[in-house]
C-alpha cells in the first residue's frame, strides 16, 4: 500500500486531486463541527436538563419557537452548501473539460478486463502506461454491460457504456504504480475487473511504446503467444496447467477431440482455436457458460497465430 | 373517568396489576382467521410489523453471510457468483419488502388512527388489501430466492439485468407487486388524515409523526407508480426482447437510471420521513416539552418530500448524463440538506430546559441524532460534484447510506417500536435487557459502518465479491462490529417477544406522553376509543392541568 496515503485519502497523484481534496477537508471540517456542536449540545442538555431520581416530573413553561433561531439555522447552512456546491461544480468543469494538447487513448471495458489502444499501434490488456505531467484523454467504450473507470489516487471515475463514448482526462503528477477498479457491477467476476495505471517518465514511456508496439519482435510465435497469454488476459479464466476456471483449461487441448455442450464434439485444430476466439459463443466446450467475450478486433491476426501456436506447444502428448 | 379506572391495570400509573384491561382489541376476537381477516388497523398493522420482521432478519441474514465472506480477502466460504446474489438479495429484501412498508405500514397503521382519535384508517378493506399485496409481492421474491435469486443488484441497471441469467423476472415482479401495497397504504393514510381527524383535531394540532406521515404518503402514492411502469418496461424488454434500455436492441441504459431513481430517490424519503416522525413524538414524551418550532419541523416534512422529487440525478454524475443536469441536481441536492437540518436542530433545542428521561426510548432517539447527523452531513460529500466523481460506488457511499437508512430508520424503528410496545401490547419488556441491546447495537453499528467511509476514500469499490490485501483491517472490524450488531438485534427479538408473556402490565400512559393514543387503554379498546375523543390543545401540551383531550 502507498505509504504516503493519509488517514482519509490515498496520496494526490494527478492535477485534478489537490482540487478535490481541498474541498474534501472543508466539507470534513465543517461537517465535523456541525456534528460536534449538536452532539454535545445534545449530551449536556440531556445531562443538565435530566429528571433526578425520586424527583417528580413536572412541567415548566419553556420557549417553543423563536423566529430569528430559525432563520439563522437556515440561512447559515444554505449559504455553507452553496459554497460547497459551486466549489464542487468548479472542480467538475475543470475534470470535464479535456485540454487540447492531450494524448488520446482509447479504452474498452468488457466482461471482466479492460483494454487500451495507443495511437501507436500498441494495445494493452489491464495495464494502462502513461507518461507524468501529460494530459491523458480517455476515450471509453463497452463491448457488453456498463462499466466503470475509477483510479483512486487520481480522483477522477467515469462511467464506460455500450454504443456510446464516454470521455475522461487526467494528468499524472507521480511516478508510480495506480489501482484501476471497475465501479459499475457488471456481472460475477466485477470483483477482479481490476487493472494498474503506471505512471513513467517521458523518455520511458517512449521506450515501452515502441516495445508494446511491436510485442513480438525477435521472438517465435509460441514464446509471443506466451506472452500474450497474460497481456491479453486470456489467463484470467484459463489455465495452463489442466485446472479448469471459468474457461476450460487450455492444457492438452490442441489435437484432441472436445465435447461441446450440444453434445457433438470437434477436433481442436488451429480452425477451431481461431473460431473459438473471434466467436466464442459459437461451440461452447461442455460443463461451461457461454462467458467469454469476442475478441474480434481486439487481436491482430499475428497475435492470433502467436497465441494458437502457443496453445499448440500445450497440447503436445 | 371513574369506570376506567376501576379497570384493572388501567391506573394512571398501571404497575402492579396483572391483567390486561378487556376488551382489548388482541382479545375481542380469537383464532387465526380472525386475523387474517381482521379490518382493525392495529391488528393489521401488528401483522405488517411480523412481516417486517421476518423481512429484516431474512434480509440480516444475508448480510452476515455478505460481512463473513468479507472478513478477509480472497474466498471463504461464497464464491462470486453466491456474493452476487447475496448482495442483490440483502438489498431487495431489505429496501422493498422491509424498510419501505416498516414504519408507515407497521407502525403508522398502529397508531395514526388512534393519534387522530379516530376509529380506524378510512379505508380499512384496502388496508388489509395491502397487507395480503405485500404477503403476494413477497412471495415472488421468495420465489426468486428458491430459484438461486437475482445476481443485479436491488438497482437492477441495465443492461446488465436484461441479460443476466439469474432468476430476475420473478424479483422484479416481486418488487412491482410490492409497490402497489405502498399505494394502498399511502393513499389510505392521506384520506385519512384529511377526513377522519376528531373534533377539534386542527392540522397544527397534529402530532408531527402525523405530519410526517402524511409527508411520506404523498410520496408513495406520486412515486411508486413510476417505479412500477420502469420494473414493468424491463420485464417487458426481457421477455419480448423490446429494446427500450438494451442498447443491443436500440434501447438507452441512462434512461433506466434515470427511471429507476425518480422513484428510488423519493423512496429514500419514504423510507427516512416517517422515523423523524417517531424521533419527534419520542423528544417530546422524554423530555416533556412542546417540539421546539413546531411549524418548521412540521413543514419541513411537506419541504422534504417536495424537495425529494427534484433530486434523482445526484445518483448519477458519473453515468454520462450532460454535465449541465448533474450541476442542477448537484444545486438541487443542496437544499433538501436544509429541511433534515431544520428538524435536528429544533430536536436539539427542545431538549433545552426540558424534564429528560432516558428512557429506552430515548437512548435510541438521541442515538438516532448522533447516527443520523452522520449520515446526512456525509451527504454533502456526495452532493459536491467533484468529490462525488471519487466517492461514488464505492464504500463511502455504502457507509452513507447505513448511516441514513439504518442509523436513521431503523434506529427510528427501534425507538418507535420500543416506545409503542406497551401501547400495543399492554407490557413492558425488560429494562436491562433493552438497554444491553442498545448499547450493542450502537457500538456494533458504528464498527460496522464507520470503517466503510474510510474504505470508501481510499477508493474500495462496492458489490466487490473480494478486495486487495490492503484493504483487509478494515474489513476485518466491520466484518466484527456487524456481528456484534446482529447479535443485539437478536437480543431484542428475545426479550420483546419475552415480553409478552412475563412483561409487566402498564397503565395507559407509562411515560407520561401528551398525545392522544395515550389516553386509551392499553393494549387498546377494539374501537379506539370508548368515546368520541375531542381535542382543544396541541399535541404536545404538557401543561394542562388535566386531561382535556379524552372525555
Amino acid at each position: 500500500m502507498d505509504t504516503t496515503a493519509t488517514f482519509w485519502l490515498p496520496a494526490p497523484s494527478s492535477t485534478m486531486a489537490g482540487q478535490v481534496d481541498s474541498l474534501f477537508y472543508f466539507i470534513l471540517y465543517m461537517t465535523t463541527f456541525f456534528f460536534v456542536l449538536i452532539v454535545s449540545l445534545a449530551i449536556y442538555f440531556s445531562y443538565k436538563y435530566r429528571v433526578r431520581p425520586g424527583e417528580e416530573v413536572k412541567y415548566k413553561a419553556a420557549p417553543t419557537h423563536n423566529s430569528i433561531l430559525e432563520a439563522t439555522w437556515i440561512i447559515i447552512p444554505t449559504l455553507l452548501v452553496m459554497i460547497v456546491f459551486v466549489w464542487g461544480f468548479y472542480g467538475y468543469l475543470r475534470s470535464s473539460i479535456v485540454p487540447a494538447e492531450s494524448m488520446q487513448i482509447k479504452i474498452t471495458g468488457q466482461k471482466w478486463f479492460w483494454s487500451f489502444d495507443y495511437p501507436e499501434g500498441a494495445t494493452t490488456v489491464n495495464e494502462l502506461v502513461v507518461p507524468v505531467d501529460k494530459p491523458v484523454k480517455l476515450l471509453m467504450s463497452s463491448k457488453d454491460v456498463i462499466h466503470s473507470f475509477f483510479v483512486p489516487a487520481f480522483r477522477v471515475k467515469h462511467d464506460v457504456l455500450p454504443n456510446r463514448y464516454s470521455i475522461a482526462w487526467f494528468q499524472a503528477t507521480r511516478l508510480g504504480t495506480y489501482e484501476l477498479y471497475c465501479t459499475e457491477y457488471c456481472g460475477e467476476k466485477h470483483s477482479q475487473m481490476l487493472g494498474t495505471v503506471r505512471v513513467v517518465g517521458e523518455r520511458e514511456y517512449k521506450e515501452w511504446l515502441d516495445e508494446a508496439s511491436d510485442l513480438g519482435k525477435g521472438l517465435t510465435p509460441a514464446e509471443y503467444g506466451a506472452k500474450l497469454y497474460t497481456a491479453k488476459a486470456c489467463n484470467t479464466c484459463h489455465t495452463i496447467d489442466g485446472k479448469p476456471s471459468n474457461g476450460p483449461s487450455l492444457k492438452d487441448v490442441f489435437g484432441h477431440k472436445v465435447k461441446l455442450v450440444d453434445g457433438s464434439e470437434v477436433e481442436a485444430d488451429e480452425n477451431y482455436l481461431r473460431e473459438s476466439i473471434l466467436n466464442p459463443a459459437g461451440k461452447v466446450v461442455a460443463g461451461y457458460q457461454p462467458i467469454m467475450p469476442t475478441f474480434q478486433g481486439i487481436l491482430k491476426d499475428k497475435e492470433m497465430d502467436a497465441l494458437i501456436a502457443f496453445i499448440q506447444t500445450l497440447g503436445d502428448k | 373517568m371513574a369506570i376506567e379506572a376501576a379497570i384493572p391495570g388501567n391506573s394512571p400509573a398501571g404497575y402492579g396489576a396483572s391483567a390486561l384491561p378487556e376488551p382489548n382489541y388482541l382479545s375481542a376476537t380469537k383464532g387465526l382467521m380472525s386475523w387474517l381477516t381482521t379490518l382493525d388497523h392495529k391488528r393489521i398493522g401488528v401483522l405488517y410489523l411480523i412481516g417486517i420482521t421476518v423481512a429484516f432478519f431474512l434480509g440480516g441474514l444475508f448480510a452476515l453471510l455478505i460481512r463473513l465472506e468479507l472478513f478477509s480477502p480472497g474466498q471463504q466460504f461464497i464464491g462470486a457468483d453466491v456474493y452476487n446474489r447475496m448482495f442483490t438479495l440483502h438489498g431487495a429484501v431489505m429496501i422493498f419488502l422491509f424498510i419501505i412498508p416498516s414504519i408507515p405500514a407497521a407502525l403508522g397503521n398502529f397508531v395514526l388512527p388512534l393519534m387522530l382519535g379516530a376509529k380506524d384508517v378510512a379505508f380499512p378493506r384496502l388496508n388489509l388489501a395491502s397487507w395480503y399485496v405485500y404477503v403476494g409481492g413477497s412471495l415472488f421474491a421468495v420465489y426468486s430466492l428458491i430459484h438461486g435469486g437475482a445476481d443485479t443488484g436491488w438497482t437492477f441497471y441495465t443492461p446488465y439485468s436484461a441479460e443476466s441469467a439469474s432468476s430476475v423476472i420473478p424479483l422484479l415482479t416481486g418488487a412491482f407487486i410490492l409497490g402497489f401495497s405502498s399505494i394502498f397504504t399511502g393513499l389510505n393514510f392521506i384520506v385519512t388524515i384529511h377526513k377522519m381527524r376528531a373534533p377539534g383535531m386542527t392540522w397544527s394540532r397534529l402530532p408531527l409523526m402525523v405530519w410526517a406521515l402524511y409527508g411520506t404518503a404523498l410520496i408513495q402514492v406520486l412515486a411508486t407508480p413510476v417505479l412500477g411502469i420502469t420494473l414493468a418496461l424491463l420485464i417487458v424488454e426481457r421477455v419480448f426482447g423490446m429494446g427500450i434500455f438494451d442498447p443491443k436492441m436500440g434501447g438507452d441504459p441512462v434512461l433506466f437510471q434515470h427511471f429507476f431513481w425518480f422513484y428510488s430517490h423519493p423512496a429514500v424519503y419514504i423510507m427516512i420521513l416517517p422515523g423523524m416522525g417517531i424521533i419527534s413524538e419520542v423528544i417530546a414524551a422524554f423530555s416533556k416539552r412542546e417540539i421546539f418550532g413546531y411549524r418548521f419541523v412540521a413543514a419541513s416534512s411537506l419541504a422534504i418530500a417536495l424537495l425529494g422529487f427534484l433530486v434523482w440525478g445526484h445518483h448519477m454524475f458519473v453515468s454520462g448524463q450532460s454535465e449541465l443536469s448533474s450541476a442542477v441536481f448537484s444545486f438541487l441536492t443542496f437544499f433538501v440538506a436544509i429541511p433534515s437540518a431544520v428538524k435536528v436542530f429544533n430536536w436539539t433545542s427542545t431538549l433545552y430546559k426540558g424534564e429528560i428521561t432516558l428512557g429506552t426510548p430515548m437512548l435510541y432517539a438521541l442515538s438516532f441524532l448522533f447516527l443520523f447527523a452522520i449520515g446526512g452531513l456525509t451527504g454533502i460529500f456526495l452532493g459536491a460534484l467533484s468529490v462525488d466523481v471519487h466517492l461514488h460506488d464505492t464504500y463511502f457511499v455504502v457507509a452513507h447510506f447505513h448511516y441514513v437508512m439504518m442509523g436513521g430508520t431503523v434506529i427510528a424503528l427501534l425507538a418507535g417500536i420500543h416506545y409503542w410496545w406497551p401501547k400495543m401490547f399492554g407490557r413492558m419488556y425488560s429494562h436491562f435487557w433493552s438497554i444491553v441491546a442498545w448499547v450493542m447495537v450502537f457500538v456494533g453499528f458504528n464498527l460496522t459502518f464507520f470503517t466503510q467511509f474510510i474504505l470508501g476514500t481510499h477508493g474500495m469499490p462496492r458489490r466487490y465479491a473480494d478486495y486487495l490485501p490492503q484493504f483487509q483491517r478494515l474489513h476485518g472490524f466491520s466484518s466484527i462490529g456487524a456481528f456484534i450488531l446482529g447479535f443485539g438485534l437478536m437480543i431484542i427479538a428475545i426479550y420483546l417477544i419475552a415480553s409478552l408473556k412475563y412483561g409487566k402490565v402498564v397503565g395507559k400512559n407509562p411515560w407520561g406522553a401528551s398525545t392522544l393514543e395515550w389516553e386509551t387503554t392499553s393494549p387498546p379498546h377494539p374501537h379506539n376509543f370508548e368515546y368520541q375523543p375531542t381535542v382543544n390543545t396541541g399535541p404536545y401540551d404538557f401543561g394542562r392541568e388535566t386531561a382535556t383531550h379524552a372525555k
